[in-house]
């Protein structure tokens, strides 16, 4: 992997110094080996997107960093540090923040109390919820990130898709996440609730919060990444900058290139009456 | 609420902010304020000594009987469990007082002292069973429920030799705690029972805590989603022993409010299907039964609504028989109401 090594010599050489670097990390459960020489590179204010098929690894390296799992083999630093999460509090503590897919809202509940969940700011001898604070702050960031939401008193159920995942995310940014992971947040859902979402990764890079965001969408990865990263069975198949790739490359590279050339000929093979050229299909059905 | 936009993208048309009316609707408790009223009405037309006001303080007195264990319950729900247990836990409680002080011949107030540690143990065993099994809060506390049910007659036929307690009301200390338990007033001349004042203040400050502390924001998100709760730090399982140990606390009330209003005896039997009256009186309140929505103020209308219709049958000289019945039939009114709410809550 020429390309993995070119960048790692660049990330050591550049001024804006890595807030979460992985060097070489590996991971095994028993006998398997669901993650092999990763190295991967998390910037102030840049957007790192993490593909792969179902079974690439990107789960496990997203738990690695979220301080679920811990890693078996390689490097991991945070701010210069090398460091070992015992748990996600402490992955938390250091500024990482991560927005799961089921996004731990509570869909009862209004948006202004989902907001502040476990973060409640209290006022007064009785610690009474400042309730009107937390109203103000909540939609001051939501507003900031460019998410208006009427009435913060609607319970988040009512909200749509998109919007639920940004409010999970302005939470994320506003009680001092400096690393957002991003676990598919496009994944279930439709066009413009995720061009909404997306608007609101690149509000996040641009607030200097380095965005690790995990897709298996090439399309949403190149509207947004400053860099790419392809995972296959477990080791980087792929590690480029925006400059040096196109989308068409990208989307082959995450389709799987040649193994896909080499699928449809086996599919040829079994039933040629059925999976059939397409221009044919064409003229056959007109 | 106003609606800052500044991103031209971000607003949609299609939402708009609600109407106070809306916003009202959108309460727990006002199904159950709507059939409260609709029943007062009903009960005044129909039950001529409903309005005389001399009577009020009776409905009352009906209404707190359930309304004090209402509010853990309320509480409970919206926290996402309930508790079969509750309505003996209350027998549990003032026998243990009752029998405690009489074959100890000690001073009342140790008794009741005694019967509120085992109280807020019953209610914290609930609880831990219930987060250390992982099991749900119907079979948990259904055990409890036989456990104390069994245990309140069993042991009360060891100790007295009948299936009531002692009585206690010559012994020291009965005096000062009936005049804190169940005693009464006249309040413009209407006799108004001190367990209604008790259940006003309890009420308000249940609500106080659930709608405006930390704790009360834990609730419903223990109740709501509890994976989502524990991801963002909330202490899961204190928050729902917490809430058990809260029924403890209130069992033991009004076990000794049972205790001192009956001259010092509790009946071992007594207890048995109130904690379905507690539970309907939440549900009618606008608690939903799978919890992270509700209210304490509901939980007491709903009580209210209880003592209405029991006395409201009783003063209109039907027959009791059908009370039942209607409380039944308010019970499924009140869920489906709460359901239709639920899915308009969730609707996307």
């Amino acid at each position: 992997m020429t390309t993995t090594e070119s960048f790692a010599d660049e990330a050591s050489t550049s001024p804006n110094t890595p807030i979460v670097l992985l060097e070489d990390v590996g991971k095994s459960y028993g006998n398997i080996q669901a993650l092999r020489g990763v190295s991967l590179s998390v910037r102030q204010g840049e957007i790192t997107c993490v593909l792969g098929d179902n079974g690439a690894g990107k789960s496990t390296l997203i738990k690695i960093i979220a301080g679920l799992h811990d890693y078996t083999s390689g490097r991991m630093s945070v701010n210069g540090e090398e460091r070992h999460f015992g748990s996600p509090r402490e992955s938390l503590d250091s500024g990482i923040a991560t927005v799961y897919q089921d996004l731990a809202l509570a869909p009862l509940m209004s948006v202004w109390r989902n907001f502040f969940l476990g973060n409640e700011l209290t006022k007064g001898p009785f610690r009474q919820l400042d309730a009107a604070k937390m109203k103000r702050i909540a939609q001051d960031e939501l507003t900031k990130m460019g998410i208006s939401i009427p009435d913060l008193e609607q319970p988040v159920g009512k909200l749509s898709g998109g919007q639920r995942q940004c409010v999970a995310i302005a939470r994320a940014i506003h009680f001092g996440a400096k690393v957002l992971i991003l676990d598919e947040p496009t994944a279930a859902l439709g066009v413009n609730q995720s061009g909404v979402v997306l608007k609101y990764v690149v509000k996040a890079r641009d607030a200097g919060i380095g965005v690790i965001f995990i897709t298996h969408n090439p399309h949403h990865a190149y509207l947004v990444g400053n860099h790419f990263v392809v995972l296959k069975l477990g080791r980087v198949a792929l590690d480029t900058h925006r400059a040096d790739i196109t989308l068409e490359q990208l989307t082959t590279e995450m389709a799987g290139g040649s193994e896909l050339e080499a699928l449809s000929h086996e599919l040829r093979e079994i039933n040629p009456e059925v999976v059939v050229d397409d221009g044919q299909k064409r003229q056959e059905g007109t | 609420m106003a609606s800052t936009i500044t991103s031209p993208a971000a607003a949609d048309d299609r939402v708009s902010a609600r109407s106070i009316g809306a916003r009202l609707l959108s309460r727990p408790e006002i199904g159950s304020l709507v059939g409260a009223a609709v029943i007062l009405v009903f009960f005044v037309i129909a039950a001529p000594p409903f309005r005389d006001i001399n009577n009020t303080g009776t409905i009352l007195y009906q209404a707190a009987l359930i309304g004090v264990m209402a509010v853990p319950v309320s509480l409970l729900m919206v926290g996402g469990e309930f508790d079969l247990s509750a309505g003996v836990a209350v027998t549990t409680s003032g026998l243990t007082a009752g029998l405690f002080a009489y074959q100890f011949s000690v001073n009342v107030w140790l008794g009741v002292i005694v019967a509120l540690a085992l109280s807020l143990a019953i209610g914290a065993f609930n609880g831990w069973l219930l987060m250390r099994t992982g099991l749900p809060s119907f079979l948990v506390t259904l055990g409890t429920f036989f456990i104390l049910q069994g245990l309140n007659i069993a042991v009360t036929r060891l100790a007295s030799g009948a299936v009531a307690s002692n009585s206690i009301s010559d012994m020291d200390g009965f005096g000062a705690a009936k005049a804190i338990f169940a005693s009464e007033f006249k309040l413009g001349g209407v006799t108004i029972k001190i367990v209604v004042v008790w259940w006003i203040v309890f009420v308000a400050i249940a609500a106080w805590v659930l709608l405006k502390t930390q704790i009360g924001n834990w609730i419903f998100a223990a109740g709501g989603d509890a994976a989502a709760a524990r991801a963002v730090g909330v202490p899961v399982k204190k928050v729902k022993i917490g809430l058990f140990i809260t029924v403890g606390f209130f069992a033991w009330f009004t076990g000794m409010q049972l205790l001192f209003v009956q001259n010092g005896v509790v009946q071992s039997g007594e207890g048995v299907g109130k904690e379905f009256l507690y539970i309907i009186a939440a549900v009618v309140g606008g608690c939903l039964l799978t919890g992270g929505y509700g209210s304490v103020v509901g939980g007491a209308v709903g009580a209210l609504i209880f003592g209405m219709v029991q006395l409201g049958v009783v003063y209109a000289g039907w027959n009791p028989d059908w009370f039942k019945a209607f409380l039944g039939a308010m019970l499924l009114l009140a869920t489906i109401v709460n359901l239709v709410v639920k899915n308009r809550a969730e609707a996307r």
